[in-house]
């Protein structure tokens, strides 16, 4: 049972933040607006100089919704992964799903021929969904295999490098133009999403977690292993498939539009369990989406610290965080709780 | 006698593999009855945690069939949940979770997907928490329990589950002998109390011939041997099955082999005598009931008398008798 002074404080603290970080993330950039403009301009009124509305509304806001978006929807996926497969160190990148992805989107963006024929936001969403669906499979079968967490990260990341060389095989053997257009995808960043791609991303976030919090009884049964979630009545096969559902849609989703974003969804869990301690799913889910909405955010206000107009892709900084977390859990490893 | 909670038909037990069937069991015909406390016993390795998982639902059985007295609150799907609560190897301990919500976890069968819990399932989880006086440790998280506590609060969580069958697989491996006790006598309890089957698998055979109703026996054809403990063990299934080294089952003891040629002769009586016996018989020497080369005599747990021919010592402890006769024995070498 949770106990609600427990649960609730440390989700207004995250929410608190979230806020605070879209106002940073909004007026921080190549030219600095205050925030009290920023706030003028989100709430449609006129700022002092008509160009910082533009700049807020036009560029910044969809950069920073992006950044929300992924960043929540790869904190319920990672979340989801590692209690299905009960590793703390479980997560969309690390188990190679976004390398999946890429692979499928990759082969979709090939064989369309020209430019125009670009495909439309929901078929690329889809097909990368299919693709981390595809490895998830495969990465489950080897699971139920190996009981090892070391054995289980290896084939994980043999598949992401395998689907990755086959991604490098393609390009290797496609025409130019075929190649222009592949490469226009794979520099996507949470920076160069449209409107319309935007749409499709909320919408997937909202399904991907309506989604993951239908499924909290069968996800904290798992918790306690296979064989007591089953004596305690979860259809494991049927739970199994609809978690795999939701994590490759939520990831799926974000890499197909901002390109594979890694350790976000390794890594956000342990961030959000320092602060929340509970292994109850109805109250983890919305909180390890709001970390990893956190998470991005900090890191695409990070990406645009260096001088001068070039950003920094997200891609790069989020290792920057990632990568002492995983440090901190393999130390840990004895003490870890999902 | 009222109708059982679980029957098996012809029940075969195993693994399936790609190589063919690996037959544990064949063909078992057994019976559990309302408040009986039954343990499973047999060595290692001879599958008593298969035929619990199957039992429970939890591997398909390879053939037969298994009854299984439903749940009340059952009514459609699936209804082994609802009928058989377990306790099993599997280690939890790093689950994030206080005592009181893994104890609640047994109340999911009964839950919506939303978990929304009733006050009645409330009453049982706190019921359950009562009945295992987990009460103090409520709202400890579990990676902070000894594994005693560990293995009450699952007891608990299985109990919450509020089925007519329960089933244990070595509940009380690694516990201190405390522990164990107050494990077996607990379920004993619950099982006559709320009148449920409880099925123990335990290689403990000191623990199981002292607390339990009747027991099955793993036996070397595939079957399943039942009977009231001492049945057991006088017409020689135990030694049979587990093929004791050195351990005499019928006296309850270890045989030890009389090493020294020294006869001594106890006099005394209970367990001042039984005791005095034994710290013999440990130091391998032959303890006879008549007047012998060397006499001891256990007047009280303080005093114990020597006597050697003429010679008599008065010790206040087994140790000192010992050392005592220690000494005759390299004196009479000296003689030699």
């Amino acid at each position: 049972m949770p106990r609600p002074g427990k649960s609730i404080r440390p989700w207004l603290v995250l929410l608190f933040s979230l806020l605070t970080l879209t106002v940073i993330d909004l007026s921080y950039g190549s030219v600095s607006i205050p925030p009290g403009e920023v706030l003028r301009a989100l709430a449609g009124g006129q700022t002092t100089d008509p160009v910082w509305r533009d700049i807020v509304l036009d560029f910044r806001l969809a950069k920073a919704l992006t950044c929300i978006l992924a960043g929540a929807a790869l904190g319920a996926a990672g979340l989801q992964m590692q209690t299905l497969f009960r590793n703390p160190l479980a997560g969309p990148d690390v188990l190679g799903l976004t390398s999946g992805a890429s692979l499928a989107v990759s082969l979709l963006l090939l064989k369309s021929n020209r430019l125009a024929d670009l495909p439309g936001p929901w078929s690329v969403a889809v097909v990368a969904s299919v693709g981390c669906t595809a490895v998830f499979l495969v990465v489950l079968l080897f699971a139920r295999r190996l009981r090892d967490p070391a054995s289980l990260l290896i084939v994980g990341l043999m598949i992401g490098a395998l689907a990755s060389s086959i991604v490098s095989v393609l390009q290797f053997g496609s025409r130019s133009d075929d190649l222009q257009i592949f490469l226009i995808w794979t520099f996507g960043n949470v920076s160069s999403l449209n409107w319309p791609e935007i749409g499709v991303l909320t919408w997937i976030l909202f399904a991907g977690l309506a989604l993951a919090l239908s499924l909290s009884k069968p996800l904290n049964a798992w918790v306690l292993g296979d064989n007591y979630a089953q004596s305690l009545g979860i259809r494991l096969q049927r739970s199994r498939v609809l978690v795999i559902l939701s994590a490759s849609l939520l990831t799926g989703g974000v890499t197909a539009f901002c390109g594979p974003i890694a350790f976000v969804g390794l890594a956000v869990p342990h961030l959000t369990r320092l602060l929340i301690s509970t292994s109850d799913h109805r109250i983890m889910l919305p909180n390890v989406a709001l970390g990893g909405a956190i998470l991005v955010l900090l890191c695409d206000i990070l990406s645009q610290l260096p001088p001068g107009p070039e950003i920094l892709p997200v891609n790069a900084i989020t290792a920057l965080f990632g990568a002492p977390v995983v440090i901190w859990v393999v130390i840990r490893s004895k003490m870890i709780r999902l | 006698m009222s109708s059982p909670v679980l029957s098996t038909i012809r029940l075969s037990a195993g693994y399936r593999t790609r190589k063919g069937d690996n037959v544990l069991f064949r063909d078992l015909n057994l019976s559990l009855y309302p408040g009986e406390l039954i343990c499973l016993m047999g060595p290692n390795g001879s599958g008593k945690s298969t035929l619990i998982r199957t039992l429970a639902g939890l591997q398909k059985p390879l053939s037969g069939t298994i009854n299984r007295q439903a749940g009340l609150q059952h009514q459609s799907g699936n209804s082994i949940p609802f009928s058989v609560s377990v306790v099993l190897t599997d280690r939890i301990s790093s689950a994030n979770l206080t005592v009181a919500e893994l104890i609640a976890f047994g109340r999911y069968p009964y839950v919506d997907w939303r978990l929304r819990m009733t006050e009645e399932d409330r009453a049982i989880v706190e019921a359950s928490l009562r009945d295992l006086n987990l009460e103090p440790l409520r709202d400890r998280k579990i990676y902070e329990l000894s594994d005693g506590q560990m293995q009450m609060a699952m007891i608990a969580r299985a109990l919450a589950q509020d089925t007519r069958l329960m089933l244990l697989d070595e509940p009380t491996a690694h516990l201190d002998l405390n522990n164990r006790v107050e494990i077996m006598a607990l379920l004993k309890e619950i099982a006559y109390k709320s009148r449920k089957a409880i099925l123990v698998a335990t290689h403990e055979l000191d623990l199981a011939l002292q607390s339990t109703d009747r027991i099955w026996l793993t036996g070397h054809n595939k079957d399943v041997i039942v009977g009231v403990p001492e049945d057991l063990v006088l017409n020689g299934a135990f030694d049979d099955i587990f093929r004791f080294k050195g351990f005499d089952l019928k006296s309850g003891k270890v045989q030890h082999k009389a090493y020294r040629d020294t006869v001594v002769s106890v006099h005394g009586d209970g367990p001042l005598y039984l005791w005095t016996r034994n710290a013999l018989e440990r130091n391998g020497y032959v303890v006879a009931t008549e007047s012998a080369h060397i006499d001891v005599f256990a007047v009280s747990e303080s005093t114990w008398r020597i006597r050697r021919g003429e010679q008599e010592q008065v010790v206040s402890s087994v140790g000192e008798m010992l050392q005592v006769l220690q000494s005759f024995g390299e004196s009479s070498r000296k003689i030699v």
